[in-house]
């Protein structure tokens, strides 16, 4: 994490009595001090604070953060980490901005679908408040627009997928795309749309954007009922083809789009981002040891991830996304052959960094941890 | 001293679990149950740790960052003696906090649960000019898995004393007092120093690739720490730059003296067993965890003296779980001590001046050779092990 910093003349005296201050630290950093006194005065952490919180659905927690002076920004469709103390354990996780990249007041919008299950959904859900301060990390991830941006856009969301895409369509209008733009979205019920009055708005007043609101358990109402066929996308856009289409959305959706684009022939315009956990591999195919040298701790395979078998024999890995994305549990793996569960690939290179949440052991592994 | 030893021992009948009189024979059953117990204690204080114990090390962080800062600044007024007194003491507090109820914990890793990056034991550095990651194995791998076992466990004698009457005398150690003085003196740059094994490098048993990486982090952890407490802050408070240079190296030398005795009184005081690589070869968990209690001794003391000890004044505790919370010991102690008078084991406690007592006249009566000095080893724990046939 290094700070930018400029050939300007200001800028460089302030580096070096940063410099000197860091000296007068060490070992520590400046923030191990700092955070003591404010946390939102930072060197070199990036942190952000809550700045107004909405409770649009029964379910959902739209947060508003204002980052410290490192955030770089970020490109709609891009997602960070962000990390929450509870019960004295740090817990980090990843969401997707939904406002517009552009947006000049630096601020950063999430919204937070509270899962029945979900440690820090429920948290944020439940206790977030104005004066929360949370870690940040810098955007990242691939998922983003093209430049130039291409003449007709397909955007596909479902459920709590809803957030880059809408950071997508926010940022179009923001910078008055001209080509047609088409956003559909799949909810249970209308109950269920985070955004539905924004969306509605957005529709009515830009010419170019169509809303297709489409509703899984609802048979009156919106636009479209059911799941995601190839009779959704020839009734919303019959020019898809001919178009790039960017998708995010719950495993079952995500599927069903891969498969007609995939029969249609035309992948190469199909643009996801995976926001549900890796599967865990089919059980009897685990065999041999996992062994963490950093901790002498040798426990039978299970077949489970490396992260889960991880915890399972007590140790404390950081981790952040579970799903692959965000390298937090990034390991090295002294010796063995481990699986990537998301791609297949299977690695058998010594002293590899791998992820050991969506990695699962082939035989003996061993890690340091 | 007795180490583990077989059953085959003719003392086996007739102990009445006195600890003068005769050995206290454990059974192999015995040495199991006490295992369990003392695993279902872990399991219980695991199941406990949360925001309590991130509110107590952030307090203690909090404290040691004020005495810093309040160490530092008094150095300005350093040409006033009772300023500078304060400035040093303060400072020296300082130091000690953090190597001991902070870094030493931290990097033992009893902080990983809180997933804090700022306190996690992989990427922690303390105020010391010894490199982390050398510590960490010197001490968390070598010491703590091989505790008290004579050739294994580089701790008996850092390489340098004759701390135990099964090391072989030579007319080297007649310097024992000497170079334990010294060691103290100098602790910070002894513990630096000891991950390099410089005998073995003397003798020739270590290759110079061996030692040029930990020679890079010498350079790169103790150089910024001299800078910091030799060049920086001396010169920082400019006319003042010999008071507040004296006043660093008084600060480093008072931790040094601290920790030194503290870290001694762990594992030297009388009545402390050490083994043998064979006795504890295949050791089962229970035998681990007996071999962790009969090496280690505590030191008895208010709050205030285990918060500046790093909890390190319970030792035992420590040695049995050193992952978890140092200031959760206090609370797990008396669950130990029942379970060592339960199976009539030795608790090796005492005040401060008693343990470093001991440990002292250890350093002066094993510089002589063993025939001018009258040994009176007290009886130890002979543990019955049964090599399981499945």
């Amino acid at each position: 994490m290094s700070v930018a910093h400029t050939s300007r003349p200001a800028e460089e005296r302030r580096f070096s009595l940063l410099s000197l201050f860091e000296a007068m630290a060490t070992p520590h950093q400046l923030d191990r001090y700092l955070e003591l006194v404010t946390p939102m005065v930072t060197v070199r952490d990036l942190r952000a604070e809550v700045v107004e919180v909405r409770r649009s659905t029964a379910d959902t927690v739209t947060l508003t953060l204002r980052p410290t002076r490192q955030w770089r920004g970020f490109r709609a469709g891009q997602f960070v980490q962000v990390g929450v103390v509870i019960d004295g354990v740090r817990h980090t996780r990843c969401y997707s901005p939904a406002n517009a990249q552009a947006s000049t007041d630096g601020l950063v919008e999430l919204t937070v679908k509270a899962h029945p299950e979900g440690l820090v959904s429920q948290y944020l859900h439940a206790h977030a408040s104005p004066g929360l301060v949370l870690d940040l990390s810098q955007a990242a991830g691939e998922f983003t627009l093209p430049s130039p941006r291409p003449r007709r856009l397909l955007l596909v969301s479902g459920g709590s997928g809803i957030t880059p895409v809408l950071s997508m369509l926010r940022t179009l209008v923001d910078e008055q795309h001209f080509g047609s733009i088409t956003f559909l979205h799949y909810a249970y019920t209308e109950n269920d749309v985070a955004y539905l009055d924004e969306l509605r708005a957005l529709a009515a007043a830009n010419a170019n954007v169509s809303l297709v609101l489409a509703y899984t358990d609802q048979e009156t109402g919106g636009h479209l009922h059911g799941f995601f066929g190839q009779e959704h996308l020839d009734a919303v856009a019959p020019w898809y083809a001919d178009a790039e289409t960017f998708l995010c959305g719950p495993p079952g959706l995500m599927r069903g789009v891969r498969e007609v684009y995939r029969e249609l022939g035309i992948e190469d315009r199909l643009h996801t981002e995976e926001f549900a956990p890796a599967a865990a591999p089919a059980e009897g195919e685990a065999g041999g040891a996992v062994s963490f040298t950093a901790s002498g701790v040798t426990a039978d395979n299970s077949g489970k991830t490396l992260l889960e078998q991880a915890e399972a024999a007590g140790l404390h890995p950081e981790y952040g996304c579970r799903m692959g994305i965000c390298f937090s549990c990034t390991t090295v793996k002294k010796s063995g052959c481990t699986k990537n569960v998301r791609t297949g690939d299977t690695d058998t290179d010594p002293d590899k960094a791998i992820q050991l949440c969506v990695s699962v052991p082939v035989g003996d592994v061993a890690l340091d941890i | 001293m007795f180490g583990l030893s077989l059953s085959f021992l003719p003392f086996v009948d007739g102990s009445d679990g006195s600890r003068n009189d005769a050995p206290v024979v454990l059974s192999h059953d015995q040495v199991e149950e006490i295992g369990r117990e003392l695993d279902a204690l872990r399991d219980r204080t695991v199941a406990d740790l949360g925001a309590e114990d991130r509110e107590y090390i952030y307090k203690i962080i909090k404290a040691q960052r004020g005495f810093e800062v309040a160490g530092r600044g008094l150095m300005y007024l350093g040409f006033f003696p009772p300023a500078w007194i304060a400035g040093v003491g303060a400072l020296g507090v300082s130091k000690i906090l953090d190597n001991m109820e902070i870094g030493h914990n931290v990097m033992h890793g009893q902080y990983d649960w809180m997933r804090e990056p700022g306190l996690n034991s992989r990427v922690f550095e303390w105020d010391t000019v010894c490199p982390a990651d050398q510590w960490k194995h010197s001490h968390n791998y070598m010491h703590h898995t091989y505790t008290n076992i004579l050739g294994r466990d580089r701790d008996i004698g850092y390489g340098i004393l004759r701390i135990d009457e099964a090391q072989k005398w030579n007319p080297y150690y007649l310097g024992n007092p000497v170079y334990a003085f010294f060691l103290m003196m100098l602790f910070e740059w002894g513990v630096m120093m000891h991950d390099l094994e410089a005998e073995n490098v003397i003798q020739g048993k270590r290759k110079w690739h061996d030692v040029k990486p930990l020679l890079k982090g010498w350079w790169r952890k103790a150089g910024r720490q001299v800078l910091k407490d030799y060049v920086i802050f001396p010169a920082l408070t400019g006319p003042l730059f010999v008071p507040t240079l004296l006043g660093n190296v008084t600060a480093n030398l008072i931790r040094n003296v601290w920790a030194y005795s503290i870290i001694f009184c762990g594992h030297f005081p009388t009545g402390v067993q050490s083994f043998t690589e064979d006795e504890t070869a295949e050791e089962t968990r229970g035998e681990w965890y007996v071999r962790q209690m009969l090496g280690s001794a505590n030191i008895e003391g208010s709050p205030l003296f285990h918060i500046m000890s790093g909890n390190l004044s319970h030792q035992i505790e420590h040695h049995l779980f050193p992952d978890l919370p140092a200031h959760r010991y206090p609370e797990m102690a008396p669950v130990v001590k029942a379970l060592c008078e339960k199976h009539g084991l030795p608790y090796n406690t005492g005040g401060f001046f008693k343990q470093i007592g001991s440990v002292w006249a250890k350093i002066f009566t094993f510089a002589l050779p063993p025939g001018l000095v009258s040994s009176d080893t007290p009886p130890g724990v002979i543990v019955e092990r049964q090599k399981s046939a499945a």
